[in-house]
């Protein structure tokens, strides 16, 4: 029976047949991954299960990017329970310090995850991966201290909504544009439970950080999974990161999908997502206007390399607005480092920007760009639930880099176009 | 089980943020969580709460973060039951693996008004509100998550498949 993707690498991890969605299906996992803030707590559980080991030492990381560098005493008190038990059970993938970048930035970058793999994490964006044709979804810790101690977890298999996005886009109009716009359509529990599986021109087109990019805000319409064929793009992307032995992995023909939805990009302007919900999209210029207190570009949305080049084209020899406070972040060591090498950093430096490490601390409200009582953001970052960034009177508007860059030059939400 | 308590009703797609916000996540412990619940939505809502009272939303409850902080939260703060119109999916799991039993009614919710007295009757699968005297339906646990609670939850689940 021809089977969606989704439905494809579920099968690659069991022994059972995986025939229809809503089935239970038992799965071996490739990756677990938790953070400072989920570790924590899936030690206690693996503990209180009575675990002793891991099931494979260089199948689970932990990475302690939340907090980091560690804004209290409570957070470095958390980051030390990770510590301890990564040392003690001899765990590979451990990062914190110099090391340590958004983990859903990281894993990719060191070729931890990669096509056809079954990855879940304490962390709801721990989809981002479908973006190289895995099967991650994000789980509580009791379920990854579960995973890591068995080596497998159970899944309903999701119905699939296929999304096909066809057209060449305009300038500054790209993967999170295409995504925020499918949000807005589909709504914030548009595919509840299910997956997405994107395919279409426009896709193919994208590479695979776009995709990356896409799948990360799978979550934000509720979703299980958010899923992109792996093509030649991703095997040379996994390639690159050390992988080897990937291969090509796309649905069957005749797969059978809950419902389509089909996206034209051609005629699309830069989508905005307003407070308080990831759905609430507009395009840029009927939010143009709206002063802003603060600009975030970063995050595992749109902190990777490509995020901080469409960034640093729009603020090269401009100044930031002297009231905003432009909030810089490169995701993981690697790409600070290639951020200096091709002179980014001294583009965000002299047009005014706060540079700072790899660290999830804004996107979440952690630390390090908290947002006051009646102030306005605006972040390449995934989520603008109410009290999200800071005060639960602050605002936070979801753009792609280039609107967020732009509008911290202007003081005001702009289209990139029009600065 | 059986839990007679006051209704507390909250809207659409409240989330993960809402239930506890980021800047509490520096601990585990269920009371400090439990003091803090809904701070998110809205400053003291828990000094509204008693011990058994019951969480009643619209669409989407839980949507966002992984953070099993939320579900801990709410049975922290002496929450054992929560009834929505739907349930974001990974907060699903979570309070199912906590302990935490959720109750997917549909439309039936509407027929529940905030400070309205309930009785939710898991066994039966039904929530009778005893201010209107209404009965309400609810979808049955997946034969699978009643495994998981069977054996006393996602721990002691994996407790004996270890041994």
């Amino acid at each position: 029976m021809p089977q969606t993707l989704a439905e494809k690498i579920l099968q690659r991890h069991t022994d059972q047949d995986v025939r229809e969605a809503g089935q239970i299906v038992q799965c071996r996992v490739s990756m677990v991954l938790a953070n400072d803030i989920t570790a924590p707590l899936a030690i206690k559980s693996f503990k209180a299960m009575g675990a002793r080991q891991v099931f494979d030492k260089d199948k689970v990381s932990l990475v302690c990017d939340h907090f980091t560098p560690n804004k209290d005493i409570e957070s470095a008190e958390q980051v030390k329970v990770v510590r301890d038990f990564a040392e003690q059970m001899g765990i590979t993938h451990y990062y914190e310090c110099g090391e340590v970048g958004v983990e859903h930035a990281l894993l990719p970058e060191k070729g931890i995850v990669g096509p056809g793999d079954i990855v879940v994490g304490a962390d709801s964006h721990t989809c981002t991966y479908g973006g190289l044709g895995a099967f991650a979804t994000g789980m509580g810790s009791t379920d990854i201290a579960g995973a890591m101690a068995l080596g497998e977890t159970w899944f309903k298999v999701p119905p699939t909504i296929k999304v096909e996005i066809e057209g060449t886009p305009q300038e500054y109009v790209g993967a999170k544009d295409y995504m925020l716009n499918l949000i807005g359509r589909i709504g914030v529990a548009g595919a509840l439970y299910k997956a997405l599986e994107f395919s279409g021109t426009a896709v193919d087109d994208l590479t695979v950080e776009g995709r990356m990019t896409m799948a990360n805000m799978a979550i934000e319409a509720g979703g299980k999974v958010g899923l992109f064929a792996s093509d030649a793009k991703t095997l040379a992307y996994a390639a690159a990161a050390g992988r080897s032995g990937d291969i090509e992995l796309s649905a069957d023909a005749g797969a059978i999908y809950e419902r389509v939805v089909n996206i034209d990009v051609s005629d699309m302007a830069p989508q905005v997502a307003c407070p308080h919900l990831p759905d609430n999209v507009k395009p840029v210029d009927e939010t143009a206007g709206l002063r802003i207190h603060q600009a975030v570009i970063g995050s595992c949305t749109n902190g990777r390399i490509e995020d901080m080049r469409e960034a640093a084209a729009i603020l090269k020899g401009r100044t930031v607005d002297s009231k905003v406070r432009c909030i810089v972040l490169p995701a993981t060591p690697g790409i600070w480092k290639q951020c200096l090498k091709e002179g980014l950093m001294e583009i965000f430096m002299a047009s005014g920007c706060i540079v700072g490490p790899p660290t999830c601390g804004p996107c979440l409200g952690g630390h390090m760009g908290i947002l006051a009582g009646g102030e306005r953001a605006i972040a390449t970052t995934n989520r603008n639930f109410k009290g999200r960034m800071g005060s639960l009177e602050s605002e936070v508007f979801l753009s792609n880099p280039a609107v967020a860059a732009a509008s911290a030059i202007a003081g005001e939400i702009i289209n990139p176009a029009k600065l | 089980m059986k839990v007679t308590g006051t209704a507390h009703r909250v809207g659409d797609h409240i989330d993960t943020d809402a239930i506890i916000p980021a800047r509490f996540l520096v601990t585990t412990d269920p009371d400090e969580l439990g003091a803090n619940c809904m701070e998110g939505l809205e400053e003291g809502w828990i000094s509204r709460v008693s011990k058994n009272d019951v969480i009643v939303a619209g669409e989407n409850f839980g949507c966002g973060s992984s953070r099993e902080h939320a579900p801990i939260s709410i049975l922290g703060a002496g929450i054992p039951v929560v009834i929505a119109k739907s349930f974001a999916r990974i907060f699903y799991r979570n309070g199912f693996n906590m302990g935490l039993v959720l109750l997917e009614v549909g439309d039936g919710i509407e027929k529940i008004g905030d400070s309205d007295s309930i009785e939710v009757d898991t066994e039966k699968g039904e929530v009778r509100n005893l201010t209107t005297d209404d009965v309400i339906p609810c979808s049955p646990v997946p034969e699978f998550m009643q495994e998981i609670l069977d054996a006393g939850g996602l721990v002691p689940y994996a407790k004996k498949k270890l041994s």
